[in-house]
């Protein structure tokens, strides 16, 4: 019988391939958005998994939240990056460092 | 006899684990962001498998609708070497593995720990699930909703602001421009005498 356990491994799984993710790519700033979805989606497993197995709707309600967060921040993140690559060329992190003292 | 549900949780699961790594692998970003999609789509089949129908299909619109397509989009209109970027990479592997997988078995640790929550308790008058939500969602949290829709037209007008650039090689309609002429810079009368006019 799945139960509450199976959902929160689950999510616990897709986290660390999230946080696995930026880590490999460490590059491309389009790749570390997609990992930061993967571990937002986690997270929203998580919330709908409680929601479930206690019977209350409230973790579904803060998942449309995180939802609207993450929609934000994917549209934020990938205006940034074309507002960068239109004056440097390049969408590489580690030339990121415009800012640098 | 293991119930239906079981097994398609294991399916969706399986699925969900490998589209994940392959978008976190796989070295053409056009695979990742559909990899991506096929992620959101089986998380949408794991709403459906807990009740929460409405999220589900919230899920598959505004992320394979929209976020899905927005990172398409972005990967096609930038001209990036993508091989360029991805060398280098494996000497990141050990680093990731690491924290990734410190992490991994700390949240398995936790969510294995904590006393099952029992079996599911089932509200008493059964609802649908749009409707159990609408009824939380319009009364205990219209505030946060309404700064959620804020927090929408915050990134919609930053999104414009950031990509926006005036072009001084392209000519466009100024209307403040137009109004702002006076008849006095636009119009001039000539007296010319009659018959002398080319």
């Amino acid at each position: 019988m799945v139960g509450l356990n199976h959902y929160l491994v689950l999510a616990a799984i897709l986290f660390a391939i999230g946080l696995f993710g930026i880590f490999l790519n460490r590059k491309n700033v389009i790749i570390i958005l997609m990992s930061i979805e993967l571990i937002l989606l986690s997270v929203n497993l998580n919330f709908v998994a409680f929601s479930r197995f206690m019977g209350d709707v409230t973790g579904q309600v803060f998942t449309f939240f995180v939802l609207t967060v993450a929609a934000a921040e994917a549209a934020i993140g990938l205006a940034i990056l074309v507002a960068f690559f239109r004056n440097r060329a390049t969408i590489d992190v580690e030339e990121i460092d415009s800012l640098k003292g | 006899m293991i119930p239906v549900a079981d097994i398609v949780f294991y399916l969706l699961a399986a699925v969900l684990v490998i589209a994940a790594l392959r978008v976190v692998t796989t070295r053409n970003p056009v695979h990742s962001a559909l990899f991506l999609v096929l992620t959101f789509f089986t998380a949408a089949g794991l709403f459906v498998l807990l009740r929460a129908e409405f999220l589900a299909a919230i899920l598959v619109m505004v992320y394979m609708g929209a976020v899905a397509v927005l990172f398409l989009f972005v990967v096609m209109m930038l001209d990036v070497d993508f091989a360029e970027l991805r060398r280098g990479a494996l000497s990141h592997l050990p680093v990731g593995l690491a924290v990734g997988g410190v992490i991994l078995v700390e949240l398995i640790i936790v969510a294995l720990a904590q006393h099952s929550a029992g079996p599911v308790t089932e509200p008493a008058v059964a609802v649908p699930n749009t409707l159990a939500i609408g009824r939380v969602l319009y009364t205990t949290y219209l505030l946060p909703f309404e700064i959620a829709s804020l927090v929408l037209l915050v990134a919609m007008i930053g999104a414009i602001v950031l990509t926006l650039r005036k072009r001084p090689d392209v000519r466009k309609q100024v209307i403040s421009h137009q109004l702002a002429r006076t008849r006095d810079q636009a119009v001039e009368l000539k007296k010319v005498a009659s018959g002398e006019g080319a």
